[in-house]
């Protein structure tokens, strides 16, 4: 059967029963119950399902459970108890951001992985890091502006 | 969703009924009876005033992005002098009596008509509600209701500064007399034409907001489906034990054209689905492309249903000076939504309990029933959030086949599309040719425009009694010849039906995407033919002080269009009336080693009131980088009687790092509202071309671009 295997998210443990295999992804929205972080392409070709690993932005759709080992997995619902993840959110509000908001949980994982690394990136910068991400509302403007209103919040 | 469940007490109630508008009616229940018995809070009241004081907006249009509950909230507030915030919003189920969008007759949240739609409605549902609030105080107070009004949730009671709030009021209220025709604010406004905070957006930030995928049930299952690949094929057969062996899986569910698997999650049931090897049974397993392409082609040359004729467009042609011709072809288009085709679905003691997010739930719910042998009555829809929706979700087969899985399942059960699912099994904008001939004068101007449309007949299937007529699908051949005032004018619509088996939709910009490439690029070459200015021919084309010529100037003016640019760049210009609606695009384009590279997007809008400006400029934005897509990439292909693409690795959209600058300039105005969601995503392709063709002179007739001009990223 299947192994029981412990996962910790937003620094609570977990006991999943699901095969190891299992992409986080479900893991997270069908078992732990947190559906904020989003399927989009099941292949890591958008970045809906972004979240991080020990702080590295992880496409969630496509890493098996456990691959995750002892890691701690950060997601929407636990990201905004961060500095940097609440200047982002905040930012995500002040630039009216969102439209139908669906990859947004996605997208913001990505731009705070990309605050802690470097807290004040150029366009460039920003392109690089967040052109995984797809939107098809078209709100990539505001999210290049969002970012920057975050930098500026210089909490990164 | 959380948050947003209406507190049953003391309800007041204004009702918008059925199609052909408002019927304030009277208070539809008694408050008391309400809270006992639960059911007899009728599902058409728009608002309620909860004792609480609590205000409660149902929206009955889907909110998938454009900002629907936030400009009803911002409607209801500006009548009931509260911040929108104050508004609480709840999307409403299905049903197609209810939630009729008044001019579409049925609860349908599509052509850029939400607003539209509700512009009239809601204010006056909210202002009867405001009549009867002052109503219920005046005759507590024994006072002149003519001396009071509304303050922060208060009526206040002007000479003697009295005070009672909305909830104090909410049961007295409900038994005044309905106001017939209560008057609505006209100016002045306080809310309308603010920049007010979407009232959606926090949820969607911090991760609650609740989409269809998101639905958490108690004993729920999740279910993995694929349809047959070939178009118009069958199921013949399938072994179940590869994916019964999958740990997690707990069912094997086949239909007629298709296979699901069930598991305790969803990781389990893609991984059982990956694991089986249907065998698929008929269908058109030799169609290609190249075979729709021909068939349209050759429809071209067929004379179609009159949809528009003016003048005498033979005796022009005879007598014209010079003359242009051209055709057109446009591809097949998935629509990429982001959040990919869901629904959860119990089917338990003859009746049917769905939640999906949908742009047609009323219509999904009788679809449903038919498909199920149920009552109407005996089907519910519960409305979620839509995480883009671009017209996909106008149409229900998805909504039945997850309720046909769901008949063979015990409790309820979350049908999930994988993306190859998504982009193999859409209603597609089918593929759209147009023949245009133009008799011109020896000056270069059009005395006839003859349009030749060749399209299959969505609206023959999606509004019939609204939008077919007399052999015309009026959407396809809607906005024909543009803008423009020609003496002489021929629109004629040529049915192309797809395959059978083949499903073809409403795609973002309808009529107006397809129509516009074509007209507005045939004007730039028109402009060309006569040595002349692109803007200035458009100009003399159209009627004076019209509002697309005001904007036309505005957008000449806010884009610098003449002034000078860097080698190798050039500007295109389109404009477009659409959807109660002025809009036009200049586009700058760098073209480099043959690649074209979109630097920088102008837009003018006049949508008249601009409710809420910066969801206009989010639409605007948006639209225009929905039509940046189609126009540099978007291509559905088939072979082998199956959809080739099936991701977006081989389906691309734009990213970040290709997105131009973009600038929306909204032109003040006090005409009534028009819509926003379409006109961007209708102006971008021919902008672009245009700007192509300024480049390289070869003007282009189809869509996408060229491949090889296009840098994939």
């Amino acid at each position: 059967m299947e192994d029981a295997v412990k996962l910790k998210v937003n620094d609570k443990i977990h006991e999943i029963d699901a095969e190891p295999d299992t992409p986080l992804l479900w893991v997270l929205r069908d078992i732990v119950g947190l559906t904020g972080t989003k399927f989009g392409c099941g292949a890591a070709l958008c970045g809906a399902c972004t979240v991080h690993v020990d702080h590295e932005p992880r496409r969630s759709c496509v890493l098996p459970v456990s691959a995750v080992g002892n890691a701690n997995v950060l997601t929407i619902e636990g990201v905004g108890a961060t500095p940097i993840g609440k200047a982002v959110q905040d930012a995500w509000l002040q630039t009216e951001v969102v439209q139908c908001g669906y990859c947004q949980t996605g997208q913001i994982m990505q731009a705070v992985a990309l605050l802690t690394a470097n807290p004040a990136p150029d366009d460039g910068a920003i392109d690089r890091a967040m052109s995984g991400n797809i939107c098809r509302c078209g709100t990539y403007p505001r999210i290049r502006a969002a970012i920057h209103a975050a930098a500026k919040q210089g909490v990164a | 969703m959380a948050g947003l469940t209406i507190d049953r007490r003391g309800f007041m109630a204004v009702c918008l009924a059925g199609s052909g508008g408002l019927a304030l009616g009277f208070p539809l229940f008694a408050p008391g009876e309400a809270l006992a018995a639960g059911t007899a809070f009728r599902p058409n009241a728009i608002l309620a005033i909860g004792n609480d004081g609590a205000i409660t907006a149902t929206v009955p249009y889907a909110e998938m992005g454009q900002g629907a509950m936030t400009s009803i909230a911002m409607l209801v507030a500006e009548e009931l002098e509260v911040t929108p915030g104050a508004v609480r919003t709840m999307l409403a189920p299905g049903d197609n009596r209810l939630y009729a969008h008044p001019v579409l007759g049925e609860q349908i949240t599509g052509g850029s008509a939400s607003l539209r739609g509700s512009w009239g409605p809601i204010r006056k549902a909210a202002a009867a509600a405001r009549v009867m609030l002052i109503e219920a105080a005046a005759r507590q107070w024994r006072v002149n209701a003519g001396d009071c009004a509304l303050e922060d949730g208060q009526v206040v009671h002007l000479p003697s500064k009295r005070r009672a709030s909305f909830g104090a009021l909410a049961l007295a209220a409900s038994t005044m007399p309905v106001p017939s025709d209560p008057p609505v604010r006209t100016s002045g406004f306080r809310v309308i034409g603010t920049s007010a905070p979407r009232v959606d957006a926090a949820a969607k930030v911090d991760g609650s907001a609740l989409f269809g995928l998101d639905v958490r049930l108690p004993g729920m299952v999740y279910a993995a489906v694929q349809a047959c690949p070939v178009i118009g094929g069958k199921l013949g057969s399938v072994d179940a034990k590869p994916a019964l062996a999958v740990s997690g899986v707990t069912q094997l569910v086949t239909l007629s054209n298709a296979v699901a698997v069930v598991g305790r999650h969803t990781g389990a049931a893609r991984k059982g689905l990956a694991m089986i090897e249907p065998h698929w049974e008929g269908g058109s397993s030799t169609l290609s492309t190249a075979d729709l392409v021909s068939k349209a082609d050759a429809a071209l040359d067929r004379k179609g249903a009159t949809a528009y004729a003016k003048g005498d467009v033979a005796k022009a042609f005879a007598e014209a000076a010079g003359r242009f011709e051209a055709d057109y072809r446009m591809p097949m288009l998935a629509h990429a939504a982001m959040e990919p085709l869901n629904c959860t679905v119990e089917v338990r003691d003859g009746a049917c309990e769905i939640w999906v997010g949908s742009q047609v739930p009323g219509r999904a719910r009788i679809e449903v029933a038919k498909a199920l042998g149920l009552g109407e009555d005996r089907v519910k829809v519960n409305s979620y959030l839509i995480g883009g929706g671009f017209g996909r979700r106008l149409q229900s087969e998805w909504i039945v086949q997850a309720a046909m899985i769901a008949r063979q399942v015990k409790g309820p059960v979350k049908v999930v599309w994988s993306r190859e699912e998504d982009t193999r099994q859409d209603a597609y904008r089918y593929h759209n040719h147009s023949r245009v001939k133009v008799a011109l004068d020896a000056q270069g101007h059009p005395v006839a425009f003859d349009h030749r449309i060749v399209a299959p007949p969505i609206m023959l299937w999606f509004l019939p009694s609204l939008l077919w007529k007399d052999g015309v699908d009026i959407d396809a051949t809607n906005a024909a010849s543009g803008p423009y005032e020609f003496p002489n004018l021929l629109v004629d619509y040529v049915r192309d039906d797809p395959p059978d088996g083949l499903l073809v939709g409403n795609w973002r910009g309808v009529g107006e995407t397809r129509n516009g490439f074509v007209v507005e690029t045939v004007m730039d070459q028109l402009a060309a033919k006569a040595g002349a200015d692109p803007v200035d021919y458009r100009r003399r084309l159209l009627p004076p002080h019209s509002r697309i010529r005001a904007l036309l100037d505005r957008l000449a003016a806010e884009s610098r269009w003449g002034s000078p640019l860097p080698p190798g760049t050039t500007r295109g210009i389109a404009i477009q009336s659409g959807f109660g609606s002025h809009m036009g695009l200049v586009a700058q384009v760098r073209m480099a080693d043959g690649k074209v590279r979109v630097e920088r997007m102008t837009a003018v809008i006049d949508c008249g009131i601009a409710v809420n400006p910066n969801v206009v400029k989010q639409q605007i934005e948006g639209g225009l980088l929905f039509g940046l897509t189609a126009t540099l990439y978007s291509n559905i292909t088939i072979r082998d009687g199956r959809v080739v693409e099936s991701n977006f690795h081989d389906n691309p959209v734009v990213r970040m790092v290709n997105t131009p600058k973009i600038d929306v300039i909204i032109i003040d105005s006090k005409e009534e509202p028009g819509g926003v969601g379409e006109p961007g995503t209708s102006i971008v392709a021919p902008a672009i071309v245009n700007a192509v063709f300024a480049a390289t002179g070869k003007p282009l007739h189809q869509l996408p671009l060229p491949p090889s001009m296009v840098e994939r990223v």
